[in-house]
């Protein structure tokens, strides 16, 4: 078990031989984990205070003087400087990283204020950004390594508690942005799942499993640019799909799925996801019941998607 | 209700109690930042807001705004000693249903009239409340508790411009201007320079005080109810952890819960009989 945001910070150290590489920070470099870089390249870290809105156009500014930055704070609060993300980075085309640690319902007791359930929508809207919420630590470190050489801004989400890491024996290049990764290739339907909601997905792939069920499960860490060849290769072979995330339904990679599959097939489609509501104080596994985003969901959305094909 | 300094200081005393037994119970919130205020808030509510337990909800009570919403357990110790929650209810912070959420939350919690958690909205909100109130040609006024790590967010000054623009008389800052935020001290984060000449320059009243001396809080209270020309900011210096020794001026406990040792020694120290 390790947190996502943990391989962020990992990643930023091993980026720090490239002397372009700068970080910038909003006074949660202790959570986000941009917090190692800061110690170890102090010169080369932008506490910018209190003020996100600040941060994202001092990144914007230092990424057309030839810097890649590298800012962050929590999801929620990437969200007050949507405005600057769009016009004063992804208009102009300038590739600023932003990394929203704590997202979702999954980060628990800070309560709904603090769970961040509509960045994956709000980002994806955006032209020119990447959007990204991997599952795993190692997969987490090493898409964040593959963003300093990116042209294009991006929004990557972290998760704040540990989940089981999934990818320490798997090949590097075979994590790369905008590809999808095919966990399990059963073929009577497809879980396409992002973040925290990966290994749930492969918890709910055991359980139909013992009911003689085969699934495909997909580890969707980038949500945009989304990979539409693998969604239409598992549509096709198993003819129904569920997408699982610690998000709204509304607009994130069940929408983006729902609008790439509205326009090739008609293949049915359950969406698991916060159903339009807000959270409240609860601790991570309290929060996935609630919400009804765990395995035993997952699973139950899966038979719904049988029966509808 | 008029209470003597001393029953103010046990009231104070009382909370901090509350506020350690609360972020160990839930062994995470925001120690520092509630035991900072607190000598703040038993003196507000204890001598200035007029506010109805047995009615929250009262049209025309003074509107209190906790902008600095992650030092809820001060808060929630406070509104359990004024009878608006239980004692019980103060277990229930950080629990899944609880009337005690994360963040102070009005939706959740009685005497609660703001919904926080992203620092440098409560302000406004504020502004916002005191406008309402001199529409309805009511008395009732808003006060607003800021942290200073808060007032770096730039919306913060957006909403003192516009205050002092309104002469809002009826708007009332308290900042609990002690010199920590979440990573480190303010000065290392970002310097804020001459903060009293910053309110003053912004049009605002401006009295500094000890926030932990009783005599002085009172004074200070004081002088917002009776500063009416404008909005006032009273500037109060405090401690970040105050009363818990290894709490006091620490970083760390900005966000951090005590293990079992440091919760007996905390209480001890408290003046609880462990
Ligand atoms: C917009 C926003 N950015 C970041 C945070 C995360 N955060 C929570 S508390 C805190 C430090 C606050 O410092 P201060 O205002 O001085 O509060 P206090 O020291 O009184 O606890 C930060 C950065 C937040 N809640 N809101």
């Amino acid at each position: 078990m390790a947190a996502t945001r943990d391989g962020y910070g990992q990643a930023l150290l091993e980026l720090a031989d490239n002397e372009k590489v700068v970080v910038l920070e909003a006074d949660l470099g202790k959570s986000t984990k941009s917090l190692h870089f800061r110690k170890a390249y102090p010169e080369r870290t932008i506490s910018c205070g209190i003020g996100e809105q600040n941060m994202l156009l001092v990144a914007a500014g230092m990424a057309s003087s030839g810097y890649i930055p590298f800012a962050s704070t929590f999801a929620i609060f990437t969200e007050r400087a949507f405005e600057q993300m769009r016009n004063g980075v992804a208009r102009p085309g300038l590739a600023v990283h932003l990394c929203g640690s704590h997202g979702g319902t999954h980060t628990g007791t800070d309560g709904s204020s603090a769970q961040s359930i509509e960045d994956l929508a709000i980002f994806r809207t955006l032209p020119n950004v990447t959007v990204m919420h991997p599952s795993d630590e190692v997969s987490t470190r090493i898409l964040t390594k593959r963003l300093a050489t990116s042209t294009n801004a991006s929004y990557m989400r972290t998760a704040r508690n540990k989940t089981p890491v999934l990818y320490d024996d798997t090949p590097e290049d075979s994590i790369q942005i905008g590809k999808g990764l095919e966990l399990k290739n059963g073929s009577d339907v497809a879980i396409v799942a992002c973040g925290v909601l990966v290994s749930e997905s492969l918890k709910a792939a055991e359980m139909l499993a013992q009911e003689g069920i085969q699934a495909t499960v997909v580890d969707m860490h980038t949500i945009k640019p989304l990979d539409t060849d693998l969604i239409n290769k598992v549509a096709e072979r198993c003819g129904c799909i569920v997408t699982a995330e610690d998000h709204s339904i509304i607009g994130g990679l069940g929408g983006a799925v729902a609008e790439h599959l509205s326009l090739t097939t008609t293949t049915p489609l359950e969406r698991v996801g916060v159903k339009d509501r807000f959270g409240e104080s609860g601790q991570s596994d309290e929060m996935l019941e609630l919400m009804e985003l765990s395995a035993p969901h997952i699973a139950k959305a899966a038979r719904r998607a049988m029966q509808r094909k | 209700m008029q209470h003597t300094i001393e029953e103010l200081e046990e009231l104070a005393r009382k909370c901090r109690i509350e506020i350690v037994k609360m972020v160990y119970r839930a062994q995470a919130g925001h120690p520092g930042g509630s035991l900072s205020e607190i000598d703040l808030l038993a003196g507000l509510y204890g001598t200035t807001l007029r506010v109805r337990s047995d009615e929250p909800d009262w049209e025309d009570r003074d509107r209190f705004i906790l902008s600095k919403g992650h030092a809820s357990p001060g808060m929630y110790a406070l509104l359990a000693e004024r009878g608006f929650i239980s004692h019980e209810d103060l277990t229930s912070y950080r629990v899944l249903g609880g009337v005690c959420q994360g963040h102070v939350d009005m939706k959740w919690c009685p005497g609660v009239d703001f919904s926080a958690g992203s620092l440098g909205m409560g302000l406004s909100y504020g502004m916002g409340c005191a406008i309402a109130a001199k529409l309805d040609g009511s008395e009732r006024r808003a006060f607003v508790m800021l942290g200073d790590g808060e007032i770096q967010e730039g919306s913060v000054w957006e909403a003192a411009m516009a205050a002092a623009h309104h002469e809002l008389g009826n708007l009332k800052v308290i900042l609990d201007r002690n010199r920590i935020q979440n990573d480190d001290f303010c000065e290392t984060q970002m310097r804020m320079f001459d903060i009293p000449a910053k309110w003053r320059a912004f049009g605002w009243n401006v009295k500094e005080i000890n926030g932990h001396d009783m005599n002085e809080v009172v004074e200070g209270m004081n002088y917002l109810s009776e500063t009416n020309d404008g909005p006032s900011i009273l500037i109060a210096h405090t401690v970040k952890g105050k009363g818990v020794s290894f709490m006091e001026d620490n970083p760390s406990f900005h966000g951090a819960a005590p293990n079992d040792e440091q919760y007996a020694l905390a209480l001890s120290e408290l003046g609880v009989a462990v």
